[in-house]
């Protein structure tokens, strides 16, 4: 065993690359549970992106196409549950688990094709002197788009819902739909786009996960990250900024242990994996404590009597 | 009583031959009537009477089936309340719409078109409040605020849009007396301003001391047209109710023992932002009916939650007959003879989507011995289910139907009923009477004083000032959380209780 | 223009119709999905369907029907107890395979001796093994009020990295030349879950899942704490003004739930698996999920969608060595059910009508 391979720069790099897939997929779910919707289907929106990004990037060639077509994937499935949820008024929680059922075995049977198969690279982001700085060079400045782009997402939701009247509608039917259809708010519009604005970035995630970090694909390769998103908004009690501390704290606990593992330490490489799940847990308890500022109308269903 | 449907065009708002319908119900039948700008016009009506399908329909909420509106003589068919707003017309609804996390200023502007950023609509917020005497702080968090406040909210974010037509519904519900004399001013000096004010109520005595025209529904039709003023409240209440009804008799008794004793109870609020009990001292003797009075939101819900058993205290905090039992839960309390029902009945006193005949199993388990060794004993379900339906005149196809399929005021007996059969010692009602029609009202209200007649100590919690004057004993007022001094009903004026309600909360006058 | 109007009662009617309703879309469905995938449809259909029950080798495949039908079974009746109480554990996987470990390693720690009690001390371990694990989520729940959804579900994952490190570590067999894998039990007399009758795949596991749907029937039709767990589902406040204490009730839900799935995962590893081993479980966990809402979370129904859910397990093996049907076809043709069920349940509460234009009087 020898730790002393474990280079701090590239620790903190690899990071911010772990902790992208959840960041995304989280800030999504943030949107989607402000507006007072549940969606569990988190993990089968991921891994339908996964596999759709990584198809789509495979054969054009392009990882830009790729995330793109993982968005699409990711909101294709999740209009299933608006449909479901917001049309059909069914329960969301069996919706939620509905759709990572469906998504899980809809993604192993379009990637039959592509197992084994290396994705075209995702270039990083040349930001010039910058990425040469020493240590922040590495640590920030040395990544692909998407790593920035989840974060700028983070920041665009915070600023979004907190300034925009958009933003403020949305919060509006989160808390309570029945006050917000008084008003004359057009309660199951507002939801549905922001239920395919979740699918879409847990897509995004999904596809980073196939394409970045992994990068191949194999069958239920999230491996839980969808679940671990949706812990995220609760740890984040519901807030933009504090979803990107949570994800980089589950980044920061996925590498180390990989590194861990890599580096020798003589435990168990399952009780390492478990360690992530086993945080989740235990950010849950601590955090459960205070569920005030959970949205009013989170799960309920929203049928206007007229 | 005049019956003139067509008025003359100088009506703001003409409705004619509006009908709207429902599976079941028709809400509204033909309803013809005119508004003109600058008069107070009640619509006055029992409930179920179809007086909010009537305004939600002028609001863009609900369509009519059939009919058409006019608004300064053009055609006005608002298709959502945003078209409404456009064209002038506010409302300021009865169960507010408002959104507790978020703040004052917040609120406002989700209730306007064009709204122009926070920190401009603050100062107009604080602005316009002041000049109607409704002062608000726009930077607070609505759910911080009481009933009262919460309704300044709304009708400042109405007021901000310069209606030509404001629609209240029910509005003085929430409120003490001495806030509904200043929020009368305000409409008064608003009408003297050209706005034209529909005025939703119930209550006589308000409709006669503001409102200069009424509109009077009884199933869904306009029965009748008066000038307030000139009518007796007693010729509204018939042609509203269809019939006339006896107060419900009321004999002097000499009260028993001490059958409930509170001494020093304080419970915080379970819920998010509701109310914590706070030092309440309180004691009710058998034979004796004692009201409780507050505006609501004051711990109401959470004194019958401490009374019921559904929120544990101190043991020694609630004394029944002598015996503490503060840690007891609902179960364990009912055994003991200490029976309660909650204000809402859809949902706590009763389980919407589950027969009548299950719906008896909530409370009356133990005491009416429903359930043997662990099962059910579905007969004496059923059959206990059917005599409440039968005393109580519950009108339902049978004790199989499901509860939600029943109108308020049928439940609300169902679940009255439900707990006087079972001859409690104590029993604690919150709200008896709230959404449900005459007859319906006057029955409970019966029941309530045979109840405390045959030697039960009752506790009746309401906002109905009226009602707690009419079948208490004695009456004490919940505020903030503190009960006050309890005093013997007769001697009583409202302007006493108003005070003891806590007075005007810091309203003041409109500035006129 | 479609209007959904709420019904004053739940339709009877559509309560039993809907599944059927929900199977034969997904059919329909199915069938376009096994089209697109360059199959005959209705051949495929009748493979997966009509092969199992009535086919040529249905001799062979009939037993697999009770065999695989029984973890569904058992599975799918504990979570319907806390469905039905709005109580979310979604992590039956995790229960079941604890179930198993624990379970096995009783019986491995009395190899190799023979004695009758091995077997119902297995049942009564396995049993504990998923109480235990679902106690997790359960205690979290009433004491921090941790959402059991996440936390049932995080420990399915721990589940599967533990099953991992026992069949490479404490439970892997001693004369197993290295291989990862427990000793097999079908060779261990005294421990092994054999068929009761040879041949008929009626194994005790088929047992206790027949008497877990007896038993829920009863206590939800008959028993004061069944009317305590769909009265809290369906009226929380009313069930507190009644009386029913929340966390005895989630406790009680997510133990038996957690007890079911751990004696499903022992009837298991010590029957038609055989051995503890990395990849032991097969998602029984999550498809018994489908099967407690295919069968309206009604013990009864879920007799029915056990089997029907365990038909489809079966024909989509015969789809694959015989079509060449990849395995993910069937997973997504179990999801798609749930959708359909789901959607066509609106009809149960609600009705749906056409709003016809008004002719003005």
């Amino acid at each position: 065993m020898n730790l002393g391979h474990i280079d701090p720069a590239l620790l903190l790099a690899a990071l911010l690359v772990a902790a992208t897939p959840i960041l995304l997929a989280a800030i999504g779910e943030l949107v989607v549970e402000r507006a007072g919707v549940l969606n569990l289907g988190v993990e089968g929106m991921m891994i339908t992106g996964a596999i759709c990004g990584f198809a789509a990037a495979v054969e054009t060639g392009s990882p830009g196409l790729g995330f793109l077509a993982a968005a699409g994937g990711g909101a294709v499935l999740a209009l299933l549950f608006a449909g479901l949820t917001q049309f059909a008024l069914a329960n969301q929680v069996a919706s939620g688990l509905a759709l990572t059922l469906f998504g899980l075995g809809l993604s192993s049977l379009l990637g039959q094709g592509y197992v084994g198969i290396k994705p075209p690279p995702t270039p990083h982001l040349d930001l010039g002197p910058l990425g040469d700085l020493p240590f922040f060079g590495t640590v920030l400045f040395s990544h692909d788009i998407v790593v920035y782009l989840g974060l700028a997402l983070v920041v665009a939701v915070w600023a979004g819902l907190k300034y925009t009247r958009s933003g403020r509608i949305l919060r509006a039917v989160g808390e309570n739909h029945d006050a917000a259809h008084a008003l004359g708010y057009k309660v199951v519009r507002v939801r549905i786009l922001a239920i395919l604005f979740g699918g879409a970035c847990a897509g995004l995630g999904g596809a980073y996960v196939s394409l970045v970090r992994v990068p191949q694909w194999t069958e239920g390769m999230t491996a839980g990250a969808g679940w671990i998103a949706l812990a995220l908004v609760v740890f984040a009690s519901w807030r933009a900024g504090r979803v990107v501390l949570g994800a980089w704290l589950f980044g920061g606990v996925s590498v180390l242990q990989l590194n861990l593992q890599a580096a020798g330490v003589a435990i168990p490489v399952e009780y390492l994996s478990m360690s992530p799940y086993l945080i989740t847990i235990l950010v849950l308890v601590i955090m459960s404590a205070n569920r005030s500022r959970a949205p009013g109308s989170l799960g309920r269903v929203f049928h206007a009597s007229g | 009583m005049r019956s003139d449907h067509n008025r003359v065009p100088a009506d703001l708002l003409t409705l004619t031959d509006l009908s709207k319908a429902y599976p079941g119900v028709l809400a509204n039948d033909g309803v013809s009537m005119g508004i003109r700008a600058g008069e107070v016009h009640a619509l006055l009506g029992e409930n179920g009477a179809g007086k909010s399908t009537l305004v939600k329909m002028i609001y863009g909420l609900v369509k009519p089936d059939s009919g058409h509106m006019a608004l300064d003589g053009q055609p006005y068919a608002p298709a959502e309340p945003r078209a409404a707003r456009a064209a002038g017309v506010a409302m300021v609804f009865q169960h507010f719409s408002l959104f507790e996390a978020m703040s004052v200023a917040e609120n406002v502007a989700l209730g306007m078109e064009r709204p122009p950023r926070l920190r401009d609509l603050a100062a107009r917020i604080r602005a316009v409040s002041e000049s109607y005497g409704l002062p608000l702080d726009p930077g607070r968090i609505i759910g911080d605020l009481s009933a009262g406040e919460r309704q300044r909210v709304e009708i400042v974010r109405c007021l901000l849009q310069d209606p030509r037509l404001l629609i209240m519904d029910e509005p003085t519900s929430v409120l003490t007396p001495q806030e509904v004399e200043i929020l009368f001013q305000t409409l008064r000096k608003l009408r003297d301003e050209g706005v034209a004010i529909l005025y939703i109520s119930h209550k006589l005595h308000e409709i006669r001391a503001l409102c200069d025209t009424a509109t009077i529904l009884r199933r869904g039709r306009v029965v009748g047209t008066c000038r307030p003023a000139e009518t007796s409240a007693r010729e509204m209440a018939e042609t509203m109710v269809g019939a006339a009804f006896a107060a419900p008799a009321r004999l002097a008794g000499t009260p028993g023992d001490v059958a409930l004793d509170l001494s020093g109870l304080s419970v915080a609020s379970p819920a998010a932002f509701g109310t914590s009990l706070r030092n309440i001292h309180l004691s009710v003797r058998k034979g004796e009916i004692l009201g409780i009075g507050g505006v609501a939101g004051n711990g109401q819900d959470e004194l019958l939650a401490a009374l019921s058993g559904e929120l544990r205290t101190p043991a020694d905090a609630i004394r029944l007959q002598g015996r503490p039992i503060g840690r007891l839960g609902p179960a364990a309390r009912r055994r003991l003879g200490l029976l309660s029902a909650p204000e809402e009945r859809l949902g706590h006193a009763a389980a919407p989507e589950m027969s009548l005949s299950e719906n008896t199993l909530l409370s009356a388990a133990q005491r009416e011995g429903l359930v043997a060794r662990g099962f059910l004993r579905r007969e004496r379900m059923r059959a206990f289910a059917s005599r409440i339906i039968e005393r109580f005149d519950v009108r339902t196809p049978g004790p199989d139907t499901a509860a939600r399929a029943l109108s308020g005021g049928n439940l609300q007996k169902f679940v009255i009923g439900r707990e006087v059969l079972q001859r409690p010692e104590v029993l604690v009602v919150n709200q008896p009477t709230w959404g449900v029609d005459a007859a319906a009202a006057a029955a409970i209200r019966q029941a309530l004083i045979d109840l405390a007649a045959k030697g039960a100590a009752v506790i009746c919690i309401s906002q109905d000032l009226d009602e707690l004057m009419e079948i208490s004993d004695r009456l004490g007022v919940l505020n903030e959380g503190r009960l006050s001094d309890i005093r013997d009903a007769a001697s009583l004026t409202p302007e006493e209780i108003g005070l003891m309600m806590g007075g005007a909360h810091g309203m003041e006058v409109a500035h006129v | 223009m479609l209007r959904v109007e709420r019904r004053p009662q739940p339709s009877r009617f559509w309560t039993w119709l809907t599944p059927p309703l929900a199977v034969a879309i997904t059919m329909i469905a199915g069938g376009a999905l096994f089209a697109a995938l360059g199959e005959n449809p209705v051949a495929a259909i009748r493979t997966i369907f009509w092969e199992p029950l009535f086919g040529e080798f249905a001799f062979y495949y009939r037993p697999q029907m009770l065999m695989k039908g029984a973890p569904l079974i058992l599975i799918a009746v504990g979570l319907s107890l806390g469905f039905r109480a709005g109580i979310w554990n979604i992590g039956a996987e995790g229960q079941y395979i604890i179930g198993a470990l624990t379970g096995a390693g009783v019986g491995l720690a009395f190899y190799p001796l023979d004695a009758w009690y091995i077997f119902p001390l297995m049942v009564v371990a396995g049993a504990l093994g998923g109480w235990a694990w679902a106690m997790i989520p359960a205690l979290l729940k009433i004491r921090f009020g941790t959402n059991e959804i996440l936390v049932s579900l995080m420990l399915v994952y721990v589940a599967e990295q533990l099953l991992a490190q026992m069949s490479l570590g404490l439970l892997k067999n001693p004369d197993g030349f290295g291989f990862p894998g427990s000793r097999n039990l079908q060779d261990y007399a005294a421990a092994h879950n054999a068929e009761i009758i040879a041949g008929t795949g009626m194994h005790w596991g088929v047992v206790a899942a027949l008497g877990a749907v007896i038993a829920a029937h009863v206590l939800l039709q008959r028993h004061i704490l069944g009317f305590r767990v769909r009265l809290t589902g369906q009226a929380p406040r009313a069930a507190r003004f009644a009386g029913v204490s929340p966390a005895r009730l989630v406790l009680f839900c997510l133990g038996t739930a957690g007890a079911l799935a751990g004696m499903a995962g022992m009837f298991e590893v010590s029957g038609p698996s055989g051995q503890v081993s990395i990849d032991f479980n097969v998602g029984y966990g999550f498809t018994a999920i489908i099967v407690a809402f295919l069968g309206r979370l009604n013990p009864l129904g879920i007799l029915l969608a056990g089997l029907l859910m365990a038909l489809t397990y079966i024909g989509g093996e015969i789809a694959q060595s015989d079509l060449g049907l990849p395995a993910a076809a069937i997973q997504v043709f179990q999801g798609m059910l749930l959708f359909f069920l789901l959607a066509v349940d609106l009809l149960t509460n609600y009705r749906l009508r056409l709003r016809t234009p008004e002719v003005a009087p």
